[in-house]
């Protein structure tokens, strides 16, 4: 064991001791969407924060893992180390005193707190405005400490100014940009000076970045190279194609193809595709009130329920029917996993109780329909008091997500349930746009089916997604992120309690709780844990592809393989 | 010498001289064989070839060409033969009746503005406006606003293949409707129709007997152009939610599908690349040779 | 012609106000969201606030009075300040980009060179090699540079740019490595060696537009040619003795030009609005794809300047197209 460590540590001193900022030269990155702006307070596109933290750094980070690691700051606050206080009320960050910002100047606790002030501005428009809740003040109490003060115990106080959404800006260029003026500056939010390994020479909006390592990178020997091309555009297949086949581009990022097509590519030889997993579940939602168009108004309200999605025998024979594995095989590979719970990860979250959804089982979906009274009719559709098992089941378009609708409309007719597919425009289905009948939010189908996933490793924020009062209805403009229109007193009450406890062990218990919840009642139909695909370059080293975080994460440690 | 005849012969025979030049010529007549046999194939080839399109053969997805699946199967296992035939009998009849709806509005609007000089400019700006409308927003405001009604109306099906029609038809006129302008802007200071004019011949009667048989050509490629770009563009349409339900294949949709394979199964693209090139070339030769025929400089040599 | 040309440019100003306004209603009736691509972990109020202060919270009328004022004001003197150094425009707000908060002008500008070098110069192959194809088609009807000119025009039409386009990648980037597969919009051409990469990096894009542009034009240039071959002044050019070169080139062709200069006038526009597909195949990032994205991200006042400036060639070219008719055909009159 010891000598295998020891010749470990030695190569990782050689090669540090032997790499020199900038002596290897250029890489380039594609992602085939393009980023718009390198401030990601003005835009919560993954293009655009993932992109922007080769330049910007927030205090702390989630490494590969998940776990939390100080990156500006000196080391995590916890209880333990008196950072966070006693009563969760507050949290102090401590800065490393090595920092300096790409123009030479150091960082002080004054950028923290402008960034927090930058982003809680009441006319800014932030899009990270939800990582700041609860949040009193933000105070720099000397040079290198701030306090961000809750308005009440905050058992996880980890979102503000950690993680890749949101990062710290610098106060001295930012200073004229804030509230409604921030958008505005264009040369600032094309051009914002980081701590990162890199800044902007040159910023295309909606094509290309070009970049250079930072002089004023606090390890002398980082970044590796010394300049870095960021291409944005086209489609993953031809990003694939430009790391896999051709080798003109260094890391192609979120590769969602078929597996069969991409193990293809990676077969001409020229590098490697890796996949990591997050929190990301494609699911089926489950419509618990009645989209009929009859009801004008009050179409998919809680006033009126579904006329047999109500049945919790129809909903989970719809589940039963599912063959989970074949899904996987076909849409997702070695990036996906099937999966029973919604919270699929991390490990302490994650339920077992669910598993028995993972085998298909055609005949004992049959039985439970029969048992619940729906008898199997002349056209081969089941009924009951003359309400036929038919479906309107809606996606957003994309070759996965049509292939994923037609085999699971072939297993749902083998039970006697008839279904219409209908695909939608992504940038339809997902807006919010209350005129429109075809957004996910308003629901205007049977079933509907996306993907979704919790940011970092806590998922409290997102479970209480499905509390009562939280459904899209007419009176909200059709918004809430209870798209099910779930309600129960039962659940409601444990997130009350977890909102209240601190213990870590005593919060998986009630994500778990929760999560078994809704699996058992069958309002959400989980398929697929999906995970994060990317390439690189056999070339190319020290990528870790972290799906907690930015995947550019550690680009300072990226490095030419000789 | 052809003129002749056609004064004294009855006017049952002039269309007999059409046929027989029509079928005088080569590539009109292979045009049209084929294309027949296209629409039969489409219309009663489910009957012969009895697999569901839409049947999900799992185990034997990705299989080459066989006996059980002549042109092979794709990812999910369904039969490619019966794909390209059900999907042949929604592109044939999206593109001709678009190609219809289209042609025939762009030379309505063409021959009113180029014939009558008051309607020029207004017809011509509305047609200006229609040219710079972005079709996404337009094609998505359509979707919105009549998607739920023809369905309603008409059930699913119907309702989308008259919806398609209309916006293909809707959206594709523009050009029509300038070339025939043009052309007709043109012919109209002809000797031949100024001599017409002159005995008193209605403006009707004049369009119709002679305008409308010389600008016949670039409507006819118009038309053929017309077919292609229906087809392709009812592909699309698919991707916005706005075609028929993503498991109904038609040839446009099984090319777009089958790229990503382009490598590992070329033939994939093949069938329905050929199919749509195919019936866009029969349907160009009948063009040809329809436009020959009816020409009576040509029709007499 | 002059008192024409000069009535229709001012009637052009109403006609593009009014078409102005009509994309604008269009553009806010179609369904669709500025936040909609944001993750689905941003909650609704955030998204609400976002969309507030993109102005969405004011009524439409005076969005469209805004945007009027922002492009028909701000930007001209904008740019007057910037060609005379004064500053002219003060603190006068410009149209702004919703997705990258930067003047849509700029990147509009931004854009141009590529957009231009690509889709224009393939505009300008396509009408080439259309219209000696279209010539000699007709001319030597039905014999074989006919037959195949038809058969590649008809393929090269019915197959569309996303099909050709990943094909001509599939063989010449991926089998043979010849050429490259990305565009690199930031390649500067100053010496030998750039222009060559300049070249290598625009043929594929330019072939696959060429083929599908030639193949319409060449197809009317044809139908046109054959209608006017048979005409009577055609037999009496030819039996005044002319040549048959100055028949066919001076004669003929002059009469058949109509419909193929409405083609051609049609289309110019079209290389400015960028070739959607073909630019995101080939990752050229242009105009198309810059408009493509816009309209996916709902991002209006983009689409809305884009799609104004795109009304502005149009209305223009139809213009050109019905002065080069007069020219063409002198008989023709506009009254």
């Amino acid at each position: 064991m010891r000598p295998i460590t020891f010749a470990l540590a030695s190569l990782a001193l050689a090669s540090s001791v032997a790499a020199e900022r900038g002596s290897d030269g250029h890489v380039s990155i594609i992602y085939w969407q393009a980023p718009s702006i390198l401030n990601p307070y003005l835009s919560g596109g993954t293009k655009d924060i993932e992109s922007s933290s080769l330049i910007l750094e927030p205090l702390a980070r989630h490494d590969e893992m998940g776990n939390l690691v100080p990156w500006l700051a000196a080391e995590i606050p916890t209880v333990k180390n008196g950072g966070v206080a006693a009563d969760l009320t507050s949290i102090t960050w401590k800065l490393r005193d090595d920092i300096l910002w790409s123009d030479g100047s150091p960082l002080t606790a004054e950028d923290v707190v402008f960034t927090a002030d930058y982003c809680m501005n009441p006319d800014g428009g932030c899009a990270q405005l939800a990582d700041f809740d609860n949040i009193v003040a933000v105070d720099a109490l000397d040079g290198s400490t701030v306090r961000i003060t809750f308005d009440g115990p905050k058992p996880y106080p980890y979102a503000a100014l950690v993680g890749a959404t949101t990062p710290i800006l610098q106060k001295n260029q930012f200073e004229n940009c804030v509230g409604a003026k921030a958008p505005e500056c264009t040369a600032e939010n094309f051009g914002p000076i980081g701590t990162g390994p890199f800044r902007v020479t040159d910023f295309r909006p909606n094509d290309v970045i070009s970049l250079e390592a930072n002089p004023n990178y606090r390890d002398p020997t980082k970044p590796a190279f010394a300049t870095v091309t960021f291409k944005g555009g086209g489609d993953a297949a031809s990003a694939a194609r430009a790391v896999l086949e051709t080798g003109e581009f260094d890391y192609a990022w979120n590769l969602q193809l078929a597996p069969d097509v991409l193990a293809n590519m990676e077969a001409a030889g020229k590098g490697a595709v890796v996949s990591a997993f997050g929190t990301l579940v494609e699911r089926l939602m489950v419509n618990l009130t009645d989209p009929d168009p009859d009801l004008g108004d009050m179409r998919s309200t809680r006033d009126h329920p579904h006329p047999f999605l109500s049945d919790i025998a129809v909903r989970q024979a719809l589940s039963m029917a599912i063959e989970r594995d074949l899904l996987v095989e076909i849409g997702y590979g070695k990036a996906g996993q099937p999966t029973c719970n919604v919270v699929p990860a991390p490990a302490v979250f994650a339920s077992s109780a669910n598993d028995g959804c993972l085998v298909q089982d055609i005949e004992a979906a049959k039985k439970l329909l029969d048992d619940a009274g729906w008898a199997m009719g002349a056209d081969g559709v089941r009924a009951k008091d003359g309400v036929r098992l038919s479906i309107l089941y809606q996606t957003s378009t994309n070759a996965v997500r049509q292939d994923f609708q037609a085999l699971i409309k072939q297993w749902w007719a083998e039970i006697g349930v008839e279904t219409e597919l209908r695909n939608l425009s992504a940038s339809v289905f997902f807006g919010g746009d209350p005129g429109s009948p075809d957004t996910y939010q308003k629901f205007y189908a049977d079933i509907e089916m996306y993907a979704n996933n919790f940011e970092g490793a806590d998922p409290e924020a997102y479970l209480g997604n499905w509390r009562c009062g939280l459904d899209p209805r007419p009176d909200t403009q059709w918004q809430g992120p209870n798209v099910p229109r779930y309600c129960s007193e039962a659940y409601d009450a444990l997130l009350s309690e977890m909102s209240q406890t601190g213990d870590i062990d005593e919060r998986a218990r009630l994500g778990k709780a929760m999560n078994d919840m809704l699996m058992q009642d069958f309002v959400m139909i989980p398929l697929v844990h999906r995970g994060r695909v990317s390439a690189h370059a056999d070339s190319l080293g020290g990528v870790k592809l972290n799906t907690w975080d930015s995947e550019l994460w550690n680009v300072a440690d990226w490095h030419r393989v000789k | 010498m052809t003129e002749a005849v056609e004064f004294t012969a009855p006017p049952s025979s002039q269309w007999n001289d059409v046929w027989h030049q029509f079928k005088s010529h080569r590539g009109a007549l292979v045009g049209c064989l084929f294309f027949v046999f296209i629409l039969l194939t489409v219309a009663f080839g489910p009957m012969v070839w009895s697999i569901d399109p839409q049947y999900i053969d799992i185990r034997a997805r990705n299989s080459g060409m066989s006996i059980a699946h002549p042109l092979g199967t794709d990812q999910l296992g369904r039969d490619t033969l019966a794909r390209v035939i059900a999907g042949g009998r929604t592109s044939v009849a999206v593109g001709v009746t678009a190609m219809l709806l289209s042609v025939l509005l762009g030379t309505f609007v063409g021959v009113l503005a180029g014939f009558f000089p008051k309607f020029d400019g207004p017809l011509m700006r509305f047609t200006d406006l229609f040219l710079a409308l972005p079709l996404l927003p337009l094609l998505l405001v359509m979707i919105m606003l009549f998607r739920d009604v023809l369905r309603s109306v008409l059930g699913p099906e119907s309702g989308v293949f008259i919806l398609i029609v209309c916006v293909i038809g809707i959206t594709s006129w523009m050009q029509a409707a300038r070339i025939v302008r043009g052309d007709v802007l043109s012919i109209k200071e002809r000797e031949f129709v100024l001599a017409s004019r002159s005995v008193g011949t209605p403006p009707v009667r004049l369009v119709i007997r002679h305008i409308l048989p010389n600008i016949l050509s670039p409507i006819m490629v118009s038309a053929t152009l017309g077919i292609a770009n229906a087809i392709i563009t009812e592909s699309a349409l698919s991707f916005l939610g706005l075609g028929f339900p993503s498991d109904f294949p038609t040839w446009g949709r099984l090319l777009y599908d089958s790229t990503d394979y382009l490598q590992q199964y070329p033939e994939r693209v093949l069938w329905p690349g050929l199919a749509i090139s195919l019936t866009v070339l029969s349907v160009n030769y009948m063009g040809d040779g329809l436009r020959d025929a009816l020409d009576p400089r040509i029709r007499g040599r | 012609m002059l008192q024409y040309t000069i009535r229709r440019t001012l009637f052009a100003i109403p006609t593009l106000l009014l078409i102005s306004l009509v994309i604008f209603l269009l553009l806010d009736l179609a369904p669709g969201d500025p936040t909609a691509q944001l993750p689905l972990t941003i909650p609704p109020d955030v998204k609400e606030k976002i969309r507030v202060s993109l102005g969405l919270g004011e009524p439409i009328h005076i969005r469209y009075l805004l945007w009027l004022n922002q492009f028909f004001v701000n930007e001209p003197l904008h740019i007057l300040s910037e060609l005379t150094a004064m500053d002219l425009s003060g603190d006068r707000q410009r149209v702004i980009s919703w997705q990258t908060r930067s003047p849509v002008v700029d990147i509009i500008v931004q854009r141009l060179p590529q957009t231009l070098w690509v889709v224009g110069l393939s505009y300008v192959v396509g009408v080439a090699i259309a219209l000696p194809i279209g010539i000699i088609s007709a001319y030597r009807q039905y014999s074989w540079f006919d037959q195949i000119g038809t058969f590649v025009s008809m393929v090269g039409f019915s197959v569309p740019t996303f099909f050709t386009g990943v094909l001509l990648i599939v063989v010449f980037s991926v089998q043979l490595n010849w050429l490259p597969s990305i565009y690199d919009t930031t390649l500067v051409v100053e010496d030998w060696n750039s222009f060559v990469r300049q070249v290598k990096q625009m043929i594929m894009p330019v072939m696959v537009l060429a083929l599908y542009n030639a193949a319409q034009i060449s197809r009317f240039m044809r139908a046109s040619m054959l209608d006017n071959l048979n005409q009577e002044y055609v037999r009496t050019a030819r039996a005044k003795g002319l040549r048959e070169r100055v028949v066919i080139l001076l004669h003929v062709l002059r009469n058949s030009l109509i419909p193929v200069v409405t083609v051609i006038a049609l289309g110019i526009p079209a290389v400015f609005a960028g070739a959607i597909i073909t630019e995101q195949v080939f990752k050229v990032n242009g105009l198309g794809q810059l408009l493509i994205i816009s309209i996916e991200a709902t991002d209006l006042p983009m689409v809305q300047t884009l799609t104004f400036i795109f009304a502005v060639l149009i209305v223009a070219f139809n213009l050109v197209a019905d002065i080069l008719y007069g020219i063409l055909d002198p008989r023709i009159r506009y009254d």
